[in-house]
């Protein structure tokens, strides 16, 4: 018996414009990850095409992703995945020691709000706090792209929306692109286009008429 | 099978590398100690059982000139069961083509009638031919040393006529196991022991009704002690040199030592060997439980008890400790077969036998059972106790704090990366320690086990650098006037010669007695000076006799003591001495006094025995050739012939021990940093991956995790150093003996191998580990909590 061949995403058409603000909705299983993972340059489709400007991330060798992610990807996760052994700042200097033109690490942090907890471990953090830390370090490179996968999904409600408001915050004023990955259907009223994932598909694409603030929603 | 038991063989298979690696730790340890072990009792059973069918004596002695009536006297000995008595000599012997001179122990024997004691065993060749002139058998060492075939003739001075002798076959005897003129080194290439027809020999010697040889076979269960003491009474007046027991019969003290060497290697490395297979399994349980927090949590909602949880983990280590007992059983019997072999072949024993046995194995499984389950009773203890509910949530988020250097406010002098492996180090000291302990042991073992070539090449260059220095040494058949010097100097090429005087003498403290020689050395003596191993030199004061340290500690006696010495040559006076100092020699069990004082003991005028000469290189053959014609020069070693055998000797072996403990301590290595390396990957392999996924390149993630081992193992080489010192002396220490001390000298060559050796296996293991952190599943850590 030979194993059956399973495909997460199949005919998705996507284009994202520079600047855009995505929210990615879909149960489990229903491809966003897969979405998400090809557009930071973490895996690379069986077929098909992925291209970020004029880069074919699809045929991308392991160091060529790795640049990709390095020069023009921020990453948020659920789980903030801080370097447990480094402090907040030290987490964003990880990024900014890398990074072709960074902002410094205080800026950053300053930026998310947590300039007087720079010099804590993550052990000494709040969950929200944490978090806060790894969007710091997301978009202390200024990239391109801000990918967010589930960022509110370990975080209380009111920790919740503050981490929001940072993420609008970064896409109104660096004009950093961002998706947001989630099952909180809540988040995209603060989207400029929602996408709906379903068994590998786009089944829904919706521009809400007007973009609402993160204080504006809730859940 | 249970399904807890499932759980235990998929956890071992998913660890598969890991067991391996920590079974072979295991495995050279139980090998070391199985074949080390094992080789001595083989060697051990060998020689017993050699010297059994072989009839090797109980006692020996020599005298001047015996009758053979007295050999009734001495059978009336209480406990002597048996009396053989002999005639040997030695003479100069010369083979065509070779220029310096070699010695042949002639003994007399009765090849009709072969006597009951030191049986031969006839290796090639035939035995002499009754009746035909000039036939005799030699030890087979030599024939091999020499590189000669059966029927090569020699010619021997026998008396002062030179006679021409055939080689007709070669045999072994227990008495020469080891062939040496009493030097300590095995000496086959210059030293030829041939059994010529007792008649003939004792009418060359004018011996006819006379011995100078007797042995003695005791009765079972009967100490020497006593025997000896009543041998030397009644060989006394005829000369009598003090007879010994078989503790201080030349080859068999040699052979003895040798063997027991192998009991102190295999005890003292294969313990190191299963403390680090101990630490590494600890480590490796203690992750292995921390990472199941939340298996054991279910397992105890389940109802499982603490004990069959415990049980379930000691299990695992236990699995380990079979392979690897097994794998080192197998181990044990190869080394132990091969050295067994190895050394058969260099003692010529005439029969190769290699046994195993059952207790050996038992001890050594025993032990390492015992090691890991203690080893990892320590890591699963905290775990397993932890309530369920306890258990379930998962562990605390690893603190950490700014480092010490930090703190004192050096705080931008690191790097990020720099920064997470000082701080991972500064979080796990413990595991750290470990880790650098384990690769440090593996240093020492290595430093241990192959510092003897350094100590070895060492003694030596102190021996025939700096003690002995003449280039050649001389003995003369009966003690000559003083002035033997004047016209020594006269000869072909001689620089420089010097004069001694050695009486034989048996030294007395108590009941403490022990045969050697009084030294007299001169004043201004330069060619043969008493040094210590630090090469400091002792000079003989005024007053007494000064000894050699392993002597004093054997006679129990401290400067200022006195002691009861009875000279065992010419007035054979018995007198009292004063020890007034002792020395630290590397070789030999020597008491040494001033020249003119020990002629005023031995009331002998101003004579000597032996003289040593500085040589120049080019004029040796021509001295050699004019040493022939002085009569009294009975026997002339040339130094540098003497130690290129030794070399050669020594050499072999010291190749093949090498070879083994570097495997070994790379096994060790291996298993400490590959350990490590794994447990490190699964520990922060949600941290890594993060960074991968964040722009770091494979080689920077692989840096934070191996930067971490390659500090350990910066650590750890110097610390190796400093262990495998330590361990050299313990291992000299427990071997002290007789014969000689070996020096604590270890070359910077020694420790530069160790240290590579050790670096290149730490580095195979980073880069196998390397593999892994390349395959980091970048995807799963965005989805999973650590």
């Amino acid at each position: 018996m030979g194993e059956a061949e399973v495909h997460a995403l199949r005919g998705v058409d996507l284009e994202i414009r520079a600047g855009e603000f995505i929210v990615l909705l879909g149960p489990s299983g229903s491809g966003k990850s897969t979405l998400l993972n090809l557009l930071g340059g973490l895996d690379t489709p069986t077929s098909g095409t992925v291209r970020f400007k004029d880069h074919d991330l699809s045929g991308a060798s392991e160091a060529e992703l790795t640049r990709y992610r390095r020069e023009h990807v921020g990453f948020v996760f659920q789980f903030y995945n801080l370097i447990p052994a480094l402090t907040a700042r030290e987490n964003v200097e990880l990024v900014t020691d890398i990074a072709a033109s960074p902002m410094s690490a205080a800026e950053a942090l300053e930026w998310v709000g947590l300039a007087e907890r720079m010099d804590h471990f993550p052990s000494q953090l709040s969950g929200g706090e944490q978090q806060r830390v790894a969007i710091a370090r997301a978009v202390a490179k200024r990239p391109d792209v801000l990918l967010c996968d589930e960022p509110t999904g370990a975080l209380d409600y009111e920790t919740g929306k503050l981490v929001l408001e940072v993420i609008a915050k970064i896409n109104a004023e660096l004009h950093t692109t961002a998706m947001v990955i989630t099952h909180n259907a809540a988040i995209s009223g603060m989207a400029d286009r929602v996408l709906r994932l379903g068994n590998g598909r786009i089944v829904g694409e919706e521009k809400p008429a007007r973009k609402l603030t993160p204080a504006e929603i809730s859940w | 099978m249970k399904a807890l038991d499932r759980k235990l063989l998929r956890d071992l298979w998913g660890l598969k590398t890991q067991v391996v690696s920590i079974a072979l730790v295991i495995a050279c340890g139980i090998g070391g100690f199985i074949g080390s072990l094992s080789t001595h009792g083989s060697l051990v059973w060998s020689r017993d059982n050699y010297y059994d069918t072989a009839r090797f004596p109980h006692v020996f002695a020599n005298a001047k000139r015996a009758p053979l009536s007295l050999a009734e006297r001495i059978r009336a000995i209480p406990g002597v069961v048996e009396v053989e008595t002999r005639v040997v000599r030695d003479a100069q012997l010369s083979l065509p083509g070779v220029v310096p001179p070699m010695i042949a122990r002639l003994i007399g024997f009765d090849f009709e009638h072969p006597a009951g004691m030191n049986r031969l065993t006839l290796r090639s060749g035939r035995w002499p031919a009754p009746g035909v002139r000039g036939e005799v058998v030699v030890n087979q060492r030599f024939l091999e040393a020499r590189h000669l075939a059966l029927g090569q003739g020699m010619n021997v001075l026998l008396n002062g006529k030179l006679e021409r002798l055939t080689l007709v076959g070669t045999v072994l005897t227990p008495e020469y196991i080891y062939a040496t003129r009493g030097g300590g080194m095995p000496d086959d290439e210059w030293f030829a022991v041939l059994w010529t027809d007792a008649k003939s020999l004792a009418a060359a010697f004018n011996m006819e009704g006379a011995f100078n040889s007797v042995l003695l076979r005791l009765a079972k269960n009967t100490s020497p002690e006593r025997a000896v003491e009543a041998l030397d009474a009644i060989l006394e007046p005829y000369g009598g040199f003090g007879a010994v027991g078989r503790e201080d019969q030349v080859s068999h003290k040699i052979l003895t030592q040798e063997i027991n060497q192998q009991r102190v290697f295999g005890t003292v490395l294969p313990a190191i060997f299963l403390l680090v297979a101990a630490f590494i399994l600890n480590v490796v349980l203690h992750r292995q439980v921390n990472a199941q927090r939340g298996e054991i949590a279910a397992l105890k909602a389940l109802g499982y008890e603490e004990r069959r949880i415990a049980a379930h983990y000691v299990k695992f280590a236990a699995v380990i400790v079979v392979l690897g007992v097994a794998i080192g059983i197998g181990l044990g019997w190869w080394l132990g077969n091969a050295m067994t072999g190895l050394y058969t072949d260099f003692f010529h024993f005439p029969q190769f036998h290699y046994r195993l046995e059952p207790w050996l194995v038992l001890t050594g499984a025993g032990a390492a059972l015992a090691a890991a389950v203690g080893g990892a009773l320590a890591a699963i203890h905290g775990v397993v106790r932890l309530k369920a509910a306890e258990a379930l949530r998962p562990p605390a988020p690893a603190e950490f704090r700014p480092l010490l250097l930090e703190r004192l406010g050096y705080v931008h002098v690191l790097t990020s990366s720099q920064r997470m492996i000082m701080r991972n180090l500064e979080r796990k000291p413990m595991r750290a320690a470990i880790t650098v302990a384990g690769i440090a042991g593996s240093v020492a073992i290595l430093i241990g086990g192959t510092f003897w070539a350094d100590a070895i090449e060492w003694f030596i260059d102190v021996q025939f650098g700096h003690v002995q220095r003449a280039d050649v040494n001389i003995a003369f058949a009966e003690p000559v006037s003083r002035n033997v010097r004047l016209e020594l100097e006269r000869l072909p090429g001689v620089q420089q010669a010097e004069v001694t005087r050695a009486i034989p003498v048996r030294l007395r403290a108590g009941h403490r007695s022990y045969r050697t020689a009084i030294t007299g050395v001169a004043d201004d003596a330069a060619l043969m000076r008493i040094l210590d191993a630090e090469l400091r030199e002792s000079k003989p004061v005024p007053g007494g006799v000064l000894l050699t340290a392993r002597l004093a500690e054997r006679l129990d006696v401290r400067p200022g003591d006195r002691l009861f010495a009875e000279l065992l040559e010419g007035k054979r006076v018995k007198t009292e001495v004063r020890v007034t100092g002792t020395v630290r020699e590397m070789a030999g069990m020597n008491a040494w006094m001033r020249l003119d004082e020990l002629n005023r003991l031995a009331r002998e005028g101003d004579v000597v025995s032996s003289a040593g000469l500085l040589v120049e290189r080019a004029q040796e053959p021509a001295l050699l050739e004019a040493l022939k014609q002085v009569p009294a020069a009975a026997v002339v070693i040339v130094n540098r012939t003497l130690l290129d055998t030794f070399r050669a000797t020594s050499a072999r072996n010291v190749l093949f021990f090498t070879a083994i403990l570097s495997a070994f301590a790379a096994t060790i290595a291996v298993g400490v940093v590959y350990n490590n390396a794994r447990i490190q990957l699964a520990e922060r392999a949600w941290e890594l991956a993060s960074l991968r996924v964040l722009g770091f390149t494979r080689r920077e993630v692989s840096v934070l995790l191996l930067g971490e081992l390659a500090l350990e193992i910066a650590a750890a080489i110097p610390l190796g150093f400093l262990a495998g010192f330590w361990l050299a002396a313990l291992l000299i220490a427990l071997m002290i003996h007789d014969v000689m001390e070996f020096p604590l000298v270890i070359f910077p060559a020694t420790y530069l191998y160790a240290g590579a050796i050790v670096a290149a296996a730490g580095l195979v293991s980073a880069l196998i580990v390397r593999v892994r952190i390349d395959r980091l599943d970048l995807v799963a850590v965005l989805k999973t909590r650590e």
